[in-house]
């Protein structure tokens, strides 16, 4: 039975995720050289054009068609069966398009989150067919594993409200993988970058912001209180994260700085991604606090230790966020938020905290080999990192034959 | 004393500097400007794939020296730019007049480096 008021939210939140791609592009672009921008916001860009079609024509069947626990299969082949009445299994009260739309923005947002990794150095061939082959064999699976009807961890009961492993664990994992291949960018250590326009990272972030409220409380598929304690602990988190991260800056640094301020805040944006439908509000300020200590040690204490160049933090934030909410998730659980759900170990139900580690373990494992395959893959027949003279003069000009800004007019 | 002037393809930047700092020319004033030489902006800009009719991109140092110094940042100039392409660009050398370091007043040689 359709409820117009549950279809209505379901295709307000897909249009808010689908601006979250575009708002992630400028998060991303501002933190690029100026000589790189345009090589972003593309990459965004035709992520956002080529998922779309990739989703209708076999990546939703693949993600969600019951077929075996480990993949959906071509059963919904080009949405042939994927009609306007609802899917019951998924969504009982919107059309089973609606359910497909949604899902979809979630499908082009995660690769897209891959790009802060191998920012400013990524031929852009190679990047449309990694990116194929990634939405194909990593993000479909994953997201069958976990939401899909029959999907194992589904069935196994792992909690993720909204992404934390489909979208954060598997796309964070992904940056960590191609960040260690394709190695660091040149020139780092004589003239290390400087985001080049801070106020579109600032943009970006009220955008992604703006859109998560879709991507989480739009999760709870219905207009309902689900959705309404989702839209609540997501605004929470991500200020107290947001908060916590200009704090620490403060203590450490002496200054608290915008762009740690928008680090912090899609740290905290992350990591509630996996809770928001099984927490309170109270348990989401607490996770939003520790969202932003521990992305701050991977981003400001570990990364720089270690010496990878995750370009704009994509492992250390998203990868790192999404990891700690699905464990969180384990801890902060609560049936008294969502009786579909389950509690965890703070509520007496260890078991689940387990789950959610096991969860994590297998699924960062599995993303961590794929990549490293399609990767190598994709290196050999085309070669990953532009050349080293099209590395100093920037991707605009070298794989886009245009320039952002001009001098003069 | 000298003024070098040296107008260079904006990507080269990062080796010329490299090259000076080995020379110990320490003092470089950097800017963005645009501009075209004999080829009227007709330049191989990327891998023999031509742009007409456009103002392009370069950069343009100003550095400071005494005479000993001259030929050293000349030669790490072309060393760091040179590729023997078109649009590689030019090094002009002017007289210096004076040259005052603001903070202390000291004047001439003294002032430069």
């Amino acid at each position: 039975m359709i409820n117009s008021g549950d279809t209505a939210w379901v295709l307000i939140s897909s249009a808010l995720v689908m601006l979250m791609t575009p708002g992630l592009a400028f998060f991303y672009g501002g933190m690029v050289r100026r000589k790189n921008i345009l090589g972003v916001l593309m990459q965004c860009f035709i992520i956002l054009c080529v998922l779309s079609i990739q989703w209708v024509l076999f990546g939703y069947s693949l993600s969600f068609h019951p077929g075996t626990g480990f993949w959906g299969g071509f059963g919904w082949f080009g949405l042939n069966g994927v009609g306007l009445e609802p899917y019951a299994d998924y969504a009982g009260t919107i059309p089973h398009q609606a359910f497909m739309i949604f899902q979809a923005m979630f499908a082009i947002i995660t690769p897209a989150l891959i790009i802060g990794a191998f920012a400013e150095r990524m031929k852009f061939s190679a990047f449309l067919l990694f990116t194929i082959l990634w939405a194909t064999f990593v993000y479909d699976p994953v997201c069958h594993w976990v939401w899909g009807m029959g999907g194992w961890l589904k069935i196994l009961g792992v909690l993720d409200f909204a992404g934390g492993l489909v979208v954060h664990t598997s796309a964070g994992i992904a940056a960590l993988v191609t960040t260690l291949v394709i190695g660091r960018r040149k020139n780092l250590d004589s003239n290390a970058p400087a985001p080049h326009n801070l106020p579109f990272v600032v943009l970006g972030t009220a955008l992604l912001w703006f859109g998560w409220f879709g991507f989480n409380a739009g999760s709870a598929l219905a207009a309902n209180g689900l959705a309404v304690n989702a839209f609540v602990v997501t605004n929470t988190a991500a200020a107290a994260a947001g908060l916590t991260w200009a704090c620490i800056e403060w203590m450490r640094n002496g200054k608290p700085t915008i762009f740690g301020t928008a680090t912090g805040c899609i740290a905290g944006l992350a990591t509630i991604t996996p809770a928001s439908g099984f927490v309170s509000p109270l348990s989401a300020l607490v996770i939003g606090i520790l969202a932003s200590m521990v992305c701050f040690i991977g981003v400001g204490i570990i990364k720089p230790r270690l010496g990878y160049d995750d370009s704009l933090d994509a492992f250390g934030v998203h990868g790192i966020g999404g990891i700690v909410g699905i464990l969180m998730t384990g801890l902060f659980a609560s049936k008294l938020v969502n009786p579909s759900g389950a509690d965890g170990l703070f509520f007496g139900n260890p078991s689940q905290f387990l789950v959610q580690l096991i969860a994590v373990l297998i699924i960062a494992g599995y993303t961590f080999v794929a990549t490293f395959a399609i990767y190598k893959l994709v290196d050999l027949f085309i070669g990953v990192r532009v050349s080293e003279k099209e590395e100093l003069m920037g991707l605009d000009l070298t794989q886009h034959r245009e320039s952002a800004y001009t001098i003069l007019e | 004393m000298k003024l070098i002037i040296a107008i260079i393809q904006s990507y080269k930047l990062e080796e010329v500097k490299e090259e000076l700092y080995k020379q110990e020319v320490n003092l470089i004033t950097v800017s963005e400007v645009l501009g075209h030489g004999r080829q009227k902006g007709v330049t191989e800009i990327y891998r023999g794939a031509k742009e007409t009719g456009n103002l392009l991109k370069k950069i343009r140092l100003e550095i400071a020296v005494n005479e000993n110094f001259v030929e050293p940042t000349i030669k790490a100039i072309i060393k760091g730019a040179k590729t023997g392409e078109t649009g590689d660009g030019k090094i002009f050398v002017l007289d210096l007049k004076e040259c005052i370091r603001i903070r202390t007043e000291e004047r001439g040689g003294m002032a430069i480096g």
